[in-house]
């Protein structure tokens, strides 16, 4: 008897509490303006995104529209979009996380039908280095010179590592080499110079900067907003960083104007100056010197790679895949 | 009523349990048999074993300071035992990367001679990281043992003539066994679910600092179905350390029953 | 073996892995404290900070029931099954955190068994009813641990005597049996506040990490953590405030301590 009204109570109690916590979560966005745009970023761009939205805010289509961002590593917002979490719109550093969402039906398939085929801004592979560049850096082949150790990403939860892996064995193949050799390099690379793998972009710049290596592969953006005196190789990949909708949002005529918003003049501009590639053709323009391209920059699409799925899969797909076996062999030959 | 409570604690691993067939047998072996989560959970047993087994040792031996010794300052260093219950784990981590990580004053560079305490991205991070979680855990299990320990034994054999160590091995360990056991069993359990402590300071490196935990967080992201198989692998582990509590405190404390 | 050298030997070691890293993180803080200050009155971080505390209080408040209820049931209680509830009321102890945010998300993942909130507008993950149901989970035992000793060694005399005087049963809880349990309700409260606090792995995983909003104090640090771009000081000055409040609870914990002796 006594028990069964303390369980009662209990369950009044749990009820309670979850129905509280859930009612003033709602009732704070309600009490919010117009609209309230979710947007979901990897996590690096959370320093210009947050300038980026300020920007939105003051123009006259974003004036009404409250923003609110969560910032992650790439790969886990998508599976956490794919459980539920909130959100009108993604922004995201690799392919496959896009298409991660377009497989759950939650992006259109015909995503990268919007300008500049869904990219929002580019940024390139570059080797970030000690003041003074030392060990005297510049290519691919310097990175497995003896005695030069590296800091990267570990690629099976950092996206940048993705396109630092691929820039690498492009490189390579550019170079004349055939794809068993391309991939020896690699091979060889991981086990002789790298020296540390962390999770996500962020953290291996942060022991980049804490002493560890003599180069960081990373991102152009990271390396600028680090202020890591960088170089960019020969040959490098020119990285994509894409924007989708997502389809059941309730709020897309918002979210397409804050999508276009970041692709006009002014937020291409402040891209720029944050480090990070314009796709605006003006801004682009503008700040040409402080961007060069390099004769062997090579994209996505190129036919050595073949686009994203095909990359995914043959690369990195956690059970069997190029890298996943590159990994494993360092388990075994350091025990 | 008893039903009700059951179902609060077992409802979540249930899911977690079904979620793992969703690729069937050959699925979940699949997942479980990969190289990359095999080396994790290979990684997490004998990295926990390790470190449990020294904070046994050292745990033990500073209950024993701690009851049978006195200095000034003995209180201060009592109370700060639990700091690894009350401190958030992810702090633990930064505290720990404060002495032994890339800025640790710990450094010895004699011309191109160098040694330092820097352990981050190695194997040594995670063990010490599970030295300071793990801190509590035999202390305080042994402690109230020995407190309520009969002393008269022990003075007992000393007057028959036996020394030091062998009171401790015959008469001393015995009885604090089970309370040891206890301590190292949850010792165990704490050591292979842990996260926090690690995962700024271990560089997550696969096959070489990627432990079970860490390899879970971080596939859940890619691949739901196959990181629940590992979720049921490490729900096994702590299933049967917990059998494994009951079972031996059964079985050490067996003569005191009749 | 020499009392000296024993002594040395526990004290080294305390010195090596407790001691000499939180004293060296204090150090690391003050060396640059401007900037440790601005990251602890940013208001993001004040916001982590009400939103872990909010938190910890309704994980208290609903396992401090669930605590004594289960307490009474395990070791008045007279049905089957009790001994069962004792064995898993240490569940969630042994359990990674990892594990408790995965079955969380298998559970109320719009994909999950309960999806059908969050597919229609009810956010339980990703939102603060996420958080709260992790960090209810993981604190779930230890109001239960400290209560059953306590009510196995006081023995039920004097609520039958108050019984047989004509006290009904919910008289008799709240006059007889709730002021006999509570201190260990109290140094219960005191551990479950600290573990509440200190959630990280679960609520890493059900958050969503907006900020401002959804980000604990312990997602903070790790935030400030990973924009550090080399400068500690903001995660080394959130983590003080955080160790801080662990010292505090920690002699709350000593002062408290049950007849001197832990369970």
């Amino acid at each position: 008897m006594l028990g069964r009204a303390v369980a009662t109570v209990l369950t009044l109690a749990v009820g309670v509490a979850v129905a509280v916590a859930a009612t003033t979560a709602a009732a704070a966005e309600k009490s919010s303006k117009a609209a309230t745009l979710n947007l979901v970023a990897y996590s690096t761009p959370r320093p210009v995104l947050t300038k980026l939205i300020d920007e939105f805010r003051k123009t006259p289509a974003g004036q009404d529209i409250t923003i609110r961002a969560s910032y992650g590593a790439s790969s886990a917002q998508g599976q956490a979009v794919a459980n539920g979490l909130p959100a009108d719109g993604v922004i995201l550093n690799t392919g496959n996380d896009i298409n991660d969402l377009v497989d759950k039906g939650l992006v259109s398939p015909k995503w990268d039908r919007q300008s500049y085929n869904g990219v929002v801004w580019n940024s390139v592979v570059v080797f970030g280095l000690r003041n003074g560049n030392p060990k005297k850096i510049k290519g691919w082949n310097d990175l497995t010179r003896p005695g030069v150790q590296v800091v990267t990403v570990n690629p099976f939860t950092g996206g940048i590592a993705k396109w630092n892996i691929l820039a690498g064995y492009v490189a390579q193949r550019r170079l004349g080499k055939t794809d068993k050799q391309a991939v020896n390099y690699l091979r060889t690379f991981y086990e002789n110079n790298v020296v540390s793998q962390d999770s996500s972009g962020s953290n291996a710049t942060n022991t980049f900067l804490s002493g560890k290596g003599d180069a960081l592969l990373t991102f152009e953006s990271e390396a600028i907003n680090g202020k890591i005196p960088y170089v960019i190789p020969r040959q490098t990949m020119l990285i994509d960083v894409y924007i989708a909708a997502i389809e059941k949002s309730r709020n897309k005529a918002e979210w397409n104007a804050f999508s276009r918003f970041l692709k006009t003049y002014p937020a291409q501009k402040i891209l720029a100056e944050n480090g990070y590639r314009p796709v605006n053709e003006r801004a682009l323009a503008e700040f040409r010197k402080r961007f060069p391209v390099r004769p062997g920059e090579t994209t996505i699409t190129n036919k050595l790679l073949g686009g994203w799925r095909a990359v995914d899969k043959k690369w990195f797909d956690p059970n069997r895949s190029i890298m996943q076996g590159i990994e494993q062999s360092l388990g075994v030959s350091t025990g | 009523m008893t039903t009700f409570l059951l179902v609060i604690v077992v409802l979540p691993i249930a899911a977690v349990i079904w979620k793992s067939t969703g690729n069937g047998w050959a699925g979940f072996w699949e997942v479980v048999s990969s190289p990359q989560a095999v080396a994790a959970l290979k990684l997490t047993l004998v990295i926990s074993t390790l470190a449990v087994l020294t904070t046994a040792v050292f745990g033990t031996v500073i209950a024993w300071v701690l009851v049978r010794d006195s200095f000034r300052g003995k209180s201060v260093v009592n109370a700060i035992i639990d700091l690894p219950f009350a401190l958030p784990t992810i702090v633990a981590g930064l505290v720990i990367m404060a002495l032994y990580g890339p800025r640790t004053p710990l450094d010895v560079t004699i011309g191109s001679f160098h040694v330092d305490a820097d352990v981050t991205f190695t194997r040594g991070a995670i063990y010490v990281a599970l030295l300071f979680v793990t801190l509590p855990f035999v202390v305080r299990t042994v402690q109230p043992v020995l407190i309520e320990l009969d002393r008269e034994l022990e003075d007992a054999a000393k007057s028959l003539g036996a020394g030091g160590f062998t009171t401790f091995r015959r008469i001393v360990l015995p009885a604090i066994l089970p309370g040891i056991l206890s301590g190292v069993a949850m010792a165990f359990a704490r050591a292979v679910g842990e996260i926090g402590a690690i995962v700024l300071i271990a560089g997550n490196l696969p096959f070489k600092t990627e432990v079970a935990s860490i390899h879970l967080f971080y596939r859940i992201e890619q691949d739901p179905e196959g990181s629940a198989a590992i979720a049921v692998v490490l729900l096994a582990i702590s299933f049967g350390v917990l059998l494994g509590i009951g079972g031996l405190r059964w079985f050490v404390t067996r003569h005191e029953r009749g | 073996m020499g009392r000296l050298s024993l002594r040395v030997v526990a004290l080294g070691y305390l010195t090596l892995i407790l001691i000499g890293p939180l004293a060296m993180m204090v150090w690391r803080t003050a060396e640059d404290l401007d900037g440790a200050w601005a990251a602890i009155t940013d208001p993001d971080t004040v916001a982590a900070f009400e939103l872990t505390l909010k938190v910890a209080a309704i994980a208290v408040a609903v396992n401090t029931v669930f605590g004594i209820v289960c307490a009474l049931v395990i070791v008045r209680g007279n049905i089957r099954g009790r001994g069962l509830l004792n064995a898993f009321i240490d569940l969630p102890l042994a359990l990674s955190p990892v594990i408790v945010g995965f079955a969380l998300i298998a559970l109320y993942g719009v994909n999950g068994w309960f999806g059908w909130f969050q597919r229609n507008g009810f956010e339980i993950l990703f939102a603060t009813p996420g958080i709260v149901l992790a960090t209810i989970f993981v604190t779930l035992p230890f109001v239960a641990r400290e209560v059953v000793p306590t009510l196995r060694e006081i023995g039920t005399e004097q609520e039958q005597a108050a019984q047989t005087l004509g006290a009904s049963g919910w008289q008799t809880f709240w006059r007889i049996t709730l002021p006999s349990i509570r201190w260990a309700v109290v140094y219960g409260v005191v551990l479950t506040t600290a573990r509440a606090i200190g959630e990280f792995g679960a609520v890493a995983l059900v958050s969503g990490n907006i900020a401002g909003q959804t980000q604990t104090a312990t997602l903070r640090v790790e935030d400030a953590y990973q924009f550090a771009y080399g400068n500690y000081a903001p995660a080394y000055g959130i983590s003080f405030v955080l160790a801080a409040t662990a010292i505090l609870i920690l002699v709350l914990m000593i002062v408290l301590q049950p007849k001197g002796t832990r369970h």
